[in-house]
């Protein structure tokens, strides 16, 4: 480990006694990253800004806030016309769940794409799934505090799922609510754990980036790194890439934020909640469509009523990435090398954007049996598809090297590689 | 394959918006005091669209209209509807976004005119523990017609809903709250009223909607000399409500601009940038 170059007399006395120095010339400066990474990996990084958008603008949220069944929709709304710059906290806030959720899906079929959950990212990958569930929880029970008509229906069905372990759901589901139904210890308690979950999501990160930094990034062409010509400085060359990436997400965050803030949202959650009123249709944010419609698809099996299986499948749908590194048998990373799974891969896309749409539906006619067929699939890709194609499939020769299949020459150490950085 | 994936990936940012929007259409605006189980509810036309000021990345609120509209409102639609989050500063230059453009000297004589026949402020207590009326100030709320839901119920047979929020609070935004307005006729032969007083009118989910044809011509006499039709009037009415729903809409839509301007400066400038540091590595 390289002692940091600093001539500054203060830093290279701290850093004798706490290397804070020495930790970030290692892992940002001089993280050796593959030179290979396209766009794909950007998203890792964007999602990890837009957690700190969201714990930032939440937190001005919160000195606002008044989590009280009779007052928390109007204080709401008071930080929309009355408080300094609370309409752009606000859309930044509710806009920015639905894009930390458009990042972290394009981050998991990134890894669903390049096998970065195979050996020996197999703890990387799972926490990363860690994290999604996280802020699951964390969006769901966001999306309870404006207390609309959409955020009390949404938080009564979905904590209603409970009831459907057998004998001790009952118990259980009163126990969620901290009453007889979703009420004030409800709102209550939820306002708490929206406020703690995206803490313990950032001590996850930290674990999925110690994880990361373990054995490095992997890349486009799925090989490891064989020597110094493979690999480039994080810092300047992925630093000033995700700067970019980040300017490009910042340019269509800001087009929803400041011109259609209310787009992904529902209308009905501009309007009080009402226990006594239900509304026609009550529906999730778009980014629990899939899921939604998994919930809804599933019918009675055998002795399982329609409901426990519902709840069963949407929660194995999220599990069973858990084991996803030992599902898949096959021991090429990138599907640019797989000829036959590269196409399933894309059939799984598809089938979530089906399953999205579904699950906007009612489940009536056509769309329980495109429900039911897509939640088929889904877990057909997983459980069965994954494990054969890795036995017949015949992947195609790999590179050689990094170098060998991106540079024409098969590379030489690079300038910046040999200069790091250059310090004024 | 990785041209096919961008060109997913730019076709699904294109998309969302587009979707989200139709999906938002799509969703049936919620129930308002009405029998919805008709069979002939299933049959909803299309919103009509119509054109806004305030529609677009430039649009601005018609001040004129909605002045027009809130004259409406006092003399019409307050003597039903509330609107418990708007204050009467808020129609004043202090107020979010910059009000409507009244003067503070008019917002205090639009605060102490009652919309209702001599209905007053409840304050109190005094330093005798009593509650006392007085007229209303402009730090206070709109007066609402009732003092609370089941006083409503028991007036009008169901509670008429909160104006405040209306335009967000409907799929369709402005252009169902105009299409409802204008939308009033006599039902179709064979389409089956359900009990009460109600109304049909083509655009309201289930068209049977307990509230009477709100907007007749010549309702109002308008202060600035605009001919008061009934489209004239559902249009300013809507301006007004859709101010109401946002006034903070111009500042956001005006940051905006300057947000997206720097946005596109910098991501050029570091696209640059990138572009040069990479030049070794490519």
């Amino acid at each position: 480990m390289a002692a940091p170059r600093s001539q500054n007399k203060i830093v290279r006395w701290i850093d004798h006694r706490l290397p804070v120095f020495t930790f970030m010339e290692h892992e940002l400066n001089d993280y050796p990253t593959p030179r290979n990474l396209s766009y794909w990996w950007n998203f890792g990084s964007l999602a990890g800004i837009v957690l700190m958008i969201m714990i930032v603008t939440g937190i001005f949220l919160a000195m606002q806030y008044t989590p009280h069944v009779d007052y928390a929709f109007d204080s709401v709304e008071r930080i929309m016309r009355d408080v300094n710059y609370g309409w752009l906290m606000r859309y930044l806030h509710m806009n920015g769940a639905s894009f930390f959720f458009i990042l972290v899906y394009i981050h998991l079929f990134r890894g669903l794409f390049y096998g970065s959950y195979k050996t020996p990212r197999e703890l990387l990958w799972m926490l990363g799934v860690v994290i999604l569930l996280l802020m699951m929880a964390t969006a769901f029970m966001g999306y309870v505090l404006p207390w609309g008509q959409m955020s009390f229906w949404g938080a009564t069905v979905i904590t209603s799922l409970f009831s459907a372990i057998p004998v001790v759901g009952d118990p259980i589901v009163h126990w969620l609510w901290g009453g007889f139904a979703v009420d004030n210890p409800t709102l209550n308690r939820f306002y708490s754990l929206h406020y703690l979950l995206p803490f313990i999501i950032v001590a996850v990160v930290g674990l999925h980036l110690i994880a990361l930094h373990q054995h490095g990034s992997g890349n486009p062409l799925g090989i490891d790194s064989k020597g110094p010509q493979d690999s480039i400085p994080f810092h300047p060359y992925y630093t000033v890439k995700d700067m970019f990436g980040l300017g490009v997400f910042l340019i269509i965050y800001a087009a929803f934020v400041f011109y259609m803030p209310n787009a992904l949202g529902d209308p009905q959650n501009y309007i009080q909640a009402n226990p006594l009123q239900t509304p026609a249709e009550i529906v999730p944010e778009w980014y629990f469509l899939p899921f939604y419609a998994m919930l809804r698809s599933v019918p009675d099996i055998l002795f399982v009523p329609a409901k426990l299986a519902g709840v069963i499948a949407m929660f194995a749908s999220i599990f069973v990435l858990f084991f996803l590194p030992w599902l898949d048998t096959s021991r090429v990373r990138s599907a640019h090398f797989r000829p036959v799974y590269k196409w399933v891969f894309w059939l799984l896309v598809i089938d979530c954007i089906v399953l999205g749409w579904v699950g906007a539906h009612r489940p009536e006619g056509f769309y329980v049996v495109v429900g039911r067929l897509g939640t088929l699939y889904y877990f057909f890709h997983f459980l069965i598809l994954f494990p054969l194609i890795g036995w017949f499939e015949r992947p195609l020769p790999l590179p050689t090297s990094i170098a060998a299949a991106v540079t024409p020459k098969g590379g030489g150490r690079l300038a910046g590689a040999a200069r790091p950085m250059e310090k004024p | 394959m990785r041209r096919l994936s961008y060109a997913l990936l730019g076709a699904a940012l294109v998309a969302l918006p587009v979707a989200a929007q139709q999906q938002q259409q799509q969703k049936q605006p919620a129930p308002e005091a009405a029998q919805q189980s008709s069979p002939q509810a299933e049959a909803e036309p299309s919103l009509p669209k119509q054109s806004w000021s305030f529609d677009g990345p430039f649009g601005t609120y018609d001040r004129a209209s909605v002045q027009r509209g809130f004259q409406l409102y006092s003399e019409v639609c307050s003597q039903c509807h509330s609107m418990n989050l708007l204050h009467y500063r808020d129609l004043g230059p202090n107020g979010p976004g910059g009000g409507i453009g009244y003067s503070e000297d008019e917002v205090k004589a639009i605060a102490a005119t009652p919309f209702i026949n001599g209905k007053q402020v409840t304050d109190g207590p005094n330093d005798q523990g009593e509650m006392f009326q007085r007229p209303g100030r402009p730090y206070d709320k709109f007066i609402s017609p009732f003092d609370n839901p089941e006083q409503a119920a028991a007036t009008y047979g169901a509670v008429p809903p909160d104006l405040s929020l209306i335009i967000k609070a409907r799929a369709g935004g402005a252009d169902y709250v105009y299409d409802l307005l204008v939308g009033y006729k006599d039902p179709p032969p064979g389409f089956k009223m359900g009990p009460g007083n109600m109304n049909y009118d083509e655009y309201f989910p289930g068209h049977q909607i307990a509230m009477p044809p709100p907007l007749t011509d010549d309702r109002v006499q308008y202060q600035d000399g605009t001919k008061a039709t009934t489209d004239q009037e559902a249009r300013d009415i809507t301006s007004f409500l859709a101010w109401a729903s946002e006034p903070t809409m111009e500042v956001r839509k005006r940051t905006g601009v300057k947000v997206l301007i720097f946005l596109l400066f910098m991501t050029g400038v570091l696209y640059a940038a990138k572009r040069k540091i990479w030049l070794d590595v490519h």
